[in-house]
């Protein structure tokens, strides 16, 4: 039972998407069918190993693809963590998806990618080695790039160009830092802390950087980003999908598997490889977050907050130390939670009113308050605003900080939440205090499907802040994996 | 003559030697049935498959196998042999071929409009050229592999000719003299290698040859020739309009197999027969004529504005990886730790690229039918009618990038492995750039599928079921890479230095 697991969690998003892809265009009841049977399947599973796996107990399959290449799932305490997220948050998007694509073309080739894209996302939070993270890394890359094509106008078409050119030359160069290191020291797994102990430092720092450099790529570091606001011109429940669960946080979750499962903290900072990392991430988050400032684009002006949000997480993984590693690992849910939020209220938005600019907010409060509602709880959580999961992050990161003896990770928390504030409050204050401009009245708050996941991972996103001291918050589960993980 | 050491099993079947008949024999039946040959399809596939499975397993399960036909030993009679790579080759090569045989029925057969020319010489030519695939891949002596390549050479040039049309005609022409020029040059360094040890049985001359002049002067002639054949930068030049302008299914066929069987006789050549004579410069000399092939084929397949074209060049390049492997495995019959990996890669490459370059010619073709021609302009969202082929094409081209999970990646990662464990790192900077070369050119060709606006023009309907095959040829490349570890452990049976290393 043990080995069939990581195989059947695979399964509940591969199968769909096989089966989809060979599905007729109108066949439209079947596709919705086996994608909401297989989002909720892979729920259960996911309930049943977090009551496993909090009693240590671990997953693992294994193909041999060659000698020294397995392909290896396993499911330990942070894989959970992304697996998770990504499980709940397949559920919504697909829900919100059937409501917001309706009747438009191309939707079994919409959907098979879409499924393909999660089970690509579930086979690196599965992944038990480099090589099994590598091979879902770049089917994730291939399973979204027609994701974001699908409207097939000619902005779609130059933003897919500049997708495939990052993340397939970030590929490239992922690979070359693998193999590079596994001609050092043989396969390496996960699992396994400290193979690294005989390598020669020099080449361990060249190594590691290779490796930050692949995964930068997707998790949109400065100067590797600019892909990702291009890539706003995909469908909202792509956006949606691409900012809080499958690409950035793909990247990200690579950057923790190496900082904490390859090197280790210890050599990490002993690499003085720490600080660096720090100042990058650093650099980003300030960085994405005067872009975001600057644009009048509601779908722009989120794609930069999370050029920004996400380093949160790098930033975190670069600090020596238990709250700043907790606080890295809780904000990779927290901000997948929030985020998503606002792709969807971004989307109803657009799908319903034809907004896309920031000065026509004015009075949607009035229009469509629930999805308003949503909207300002996630925007109040990026900016850190207790009780709302992004303040927890902050707290946590902040601590972490003092705790390792560099106070200037505040000064840059504090920095960032006040540009938070500035590009996410008039959006606020503009859907609640301006009055509309033009016709506003009530009654666009349709289909319930179309509205009903925004306020959904909004409630969740006050949830994990307000009950974060639960054992299976997110912050729960993540003081979990540093307990059972990195203090031994 | 000493008898090889492992022909001590008298109750052997010859499945090597059958798997070379059956084709021949389908070949001739097909001569007289003309388009009726076409029934002959289902029949051939199978018993091919069959032959091809059960040669592998005897392989698996008795390790190298030799025959000699008719009882007479070399160097007097015709000596076969099967190891893991004959074995590996003839799986592969059944496998493409009775898919494109399965492809061709409706093409050319009886229904396809009568007793057309083309339909009467089509089904000679696939099993003739099955047949000629084979015995390369059985050929124990240099001259019966000169006879199998020639009747390559002369079936592949007629199915170019196929459809008898001028600029077809002169791309025929053009690769029956380079083809034959080939000859000419192979011929030559066998007649040096005959003059010298008076044999040309591989395994006789291996243990004959000194390393020297001689040697090296007959090695270098063979590969020249061969690499005329192999379409090898520069003598790839007659390569693109040959492929692009046969028939789809005789496209499938020339790509990905015929000039797959002048680069197995080099590998063999040089890893089998003169591995003492491999120097350094030769080594690397090859390794840059791929080099460029890669590169170059690559940049001209970004230029072409015809699908098949595209894909024909994407050829060139691919082919180019092919040659990475002899640097990479080190020079002068000296095993390396990596040269398993290498070499494995190398020999990965050519068989994981026969299917997927076969779907793409298939799933070309059915767009082709559909369009009514293969400018990319005029194949603008062409995903939406026939999203089979379509999906087919894009399984294939993963292959090709070397994108993971695929026999390409498998062949890739080996080949990675061996640069960096030779620390021969420009090949790594190499195979980077040929991968995103790659990426270029395909997703180039792949953004016209998906794209594009709403309405289009009406067009040839397509049948769910031949899409398929396209399909299933594809997703055998992604097989090959999920289950990569049977064909490797089997390529390592009879490899020469096996014995001598472990893949680290």
């Amino acid at each position: 039972m043990n080995a069939l697991m990581p195989v059947l969690v695979l399964s509940t998003s591969l199968v769909p998407a096989l089966v989809i892809f060979f599905l007729q265009e109108r066949q439209q009841r079947a596709r919705t069918v086996i994608n909401l049977a297989g989002a909720l399947a892979k729920l259960a599973l996911v309930v049943v190993m977090l009551e496993r796996v909090a009693r240590d107990v671990h997953y693992e399959t294994r193909l041999t693809l060659l000698p020294g290449l397995d392909l290896l799932l396993r499911v330990d305490a942070l894989s959970l963590l992304f697996l998770t997220l990504s499980a709940f948050l397949w559920l919504l998007t697909t829900v919100y998806a059937i409501s917001y694509l309706g009747n438009g073309p191309h939707l079994s080739r919409f959907f098979g990618f879409f499924s393909l894209c999660v089970a690509a996302t579930t086979g690196i939070a599965l992944a038990g080695n480099l090589i099994t993270f590598f091979i879902f890394y770049e089917l994730l890359t291939l399973s979204t790039w027609p994701l974001v094509v699908h409207r097939g106008d000619r902005p779609s078409i130059a933003a897919g160009g500049r997708y495939l050119a990052y993340t397939l030359a970030g590929g490239a160069v992922l690979l070359v830092g693998i193999v590079w290191l596994e001609s050092l020291t043989g396969p390496l797994l996960f699992a396994v802390r400290g193979s690294l102990a005989g390598v020669d430092p020099a080449t361990l720092q060249v190594i590691f950087w290779v490796l930050i450099g692949g995964l930068g790529v997707k998790t949109a570091l400065v100067p590797l980003h600019s892909w990702l606001p291009a890539a706003m011109v995909a469908p909202a429940p792509v956006s949606a999908l691409l900012h809080a669960v499958a690409v950035v946080k793909a990247g990200a979750f690579g950057i923790l598997r190496i900082v904490y499962d390859v090197y280790g903290l210890e050599l990490v900072h002993a690499l003085s490889l720490g600080l660096p990392l720090a100042a990058l991430a650093s650099l980003t988050i300030i960085y994405g977050s005067f872009r975001a400032l600057q644009q009048s684009d509601i779908k722009r002006r989120l794609a930069f907050s999370t050029v920004s949000q996400v380093s949160y997480i790098v930033l975190g993984a670069s600090i020596h130390g238990p709250a700043a590693t907790i606080g890295a690992l809780a904000h990779l849910v927290h901000q997948g939670l929030m985020k998503i939020t606002l792709f969807f209220c971004a989307g109803a938005l657009a799908e319903r009113l034809q907004i896309h600019k920031v000065e026509d907010l004015d009075g949607i409060g009035r229009t469509m308050p629930w999805t308003a509602t949503a909207f300002s709880i996630g925007a109040l959580g990026m900016i850190g605003v207790p009780p709302i999961a992004g303040f927890i992050s902050k707290w946590y990161l902040g601590v972490g900080g003092v705790e390792a003896g560099q106070p200037w990770v505040v000064l840059v928390l504090v920095g960032s939440s006040l540009l938070n504030a500035a590009y996410f409050l008039p959006l606020v204050y503009r859907a609640w205090f301006v009055p509309a401009s033009r016709d506003a009245a009530p009654g666009r708050e349709r289909p319930l499907w179309l509205i009903a996941p925004a306020i959904v991972t909004a409630i969740a996103s006050v949830a994990v802040g307000a009950l974060a001291g639960l054992a299976f918050s997110p912050l729960g589960w993540s003081t979990l994996i540093f307990e059972h993980e990195y203090s031994r | 003559m000493s008898t090889p050491p492992t022909d001590l099993l008298p109750l052997t079947v010859p499945w090597a030697a059958f798997a070379v008949v059956m084709p021949l024999a389908a070949g001739l039946v097909a001569v007289p049935l003309g388009a009726r040959a076409a029934h002959l399809a289902v029949p051939g596939a199978l018993a091919g498959l069959l032959l091809a499975v059960l040669a592998a397993s005897q392989v698996l399960t008795q390790g190298p196998v030799y025959h000699e036909v008719g009882g007479w030993a070399a160097p007097l009679g015709i000596r076969l042999r099967l190891d893991g790579l004959s074995a590996a080759f003839l799986v592969v090569t059944a496998v493409v071929t009775g898919a494109v045989a399965l492809f061709s029925r409706p093409v050319f057969g009886p229904s396809s409009g009568g007793e057309t020319r083309t339909a009467f010489a089509f089904w000679p030519l696939l099993f003739f050229t099955w047949a000629g695939l084979n015995a390369v891949f059985v050929s124990a002596d240099l001259f019966n592999l000169f006879v199998a390549l020639e009747l390559l050479t002369l079936t592949g040039a007629a199915m170019v000719a196929l459809d008898g049309r001028a600029h077809n005609l002169a791309a025929a022409l053009r690769y029956l003299l380079f083809a034959l020029l080939g000859s000419l040059i192979y011929l030559l360094g066998v007649a040096f290698l005959y003059a010298l040890h008076g044999t040309l049985d591989m395994q006789l001359l291996r243990s004959a040859t000194v390393p020297g002049g001689v040697a090296v002067t007959a090695g270098a002639l063979m590969t020249a020739g061969l690499m005329a054949k192999g379409a090898l930068f520069p003598l790839h030049a007659w390569l693109p309009p040959a492929h692009a302008g046969a028939p789809a299914p005789a496209s499938a066929l020339l790509s990905a197999l015929v000039v797959k069987a002048s680069f197995y006789v080099i590998a063999r050549l040089w890893f089998d027969v003169l591995p003492a004579a491999a120097t350094v410069e030769l080594t690397q000399l090859l390794g840059v004529l791929g080099a460029v092939a890669i590169v170059f084929g690559s940049l001209l397949a970004l230029r072409q504005e015809r699908l098949k074209l595209v894909v024909a060049y994407s050829t060139v390049a691919q082919l180019g990886y092919l040659f990475l492997m002899f640097p990479l495995a080190g020079a002068a019959g000296e095993p390396h730790p990596w040269t398993a990996a290498a070499w494995t890669g190398g020999i990965f490459h050519a068989l994981a690229h026969a299917p997927a370059k076969a779907a793409m010619f298939l799933a070309a073709g059915l767009m082709m039918q559909a369009a009514g021609s293969d400018r990319l302009d005029g194949l603008v969202g062409i995903a939406r009618d026939l999203p089979i082929a379509a999906f087919a094409f894009g399984l294939a081209a993963a292959s090709l990038m070397g994108l993971p999970p695929s026999g390409g990646f498998t062949a890739k990662y080996l080949l990675l492995t061996s640069a960096l464990d030779s620390g021969q790192w420009w090949w790594i900077a190499v195979m980077i750039a040929g991968s995103l070369l790659a990426c270029a050119y395909l997703f180039r060709v792949l953004n016209r599928f998906l794209t594009g606006p709403e309405e289009q023009p009406a067009l040839a309907p397509v049948a769910r079921r031949h899409q398929f095959l396209a399909l299933a040829l594809a997703g055998s490349s992604i097989v090959l890479g999920l289950l990569s570890l049977v064909p490797y452990d089997l390529l390592q049976i009879g490899r020469v230095t096996a014995a001598v290393e472990a893949l680290s």
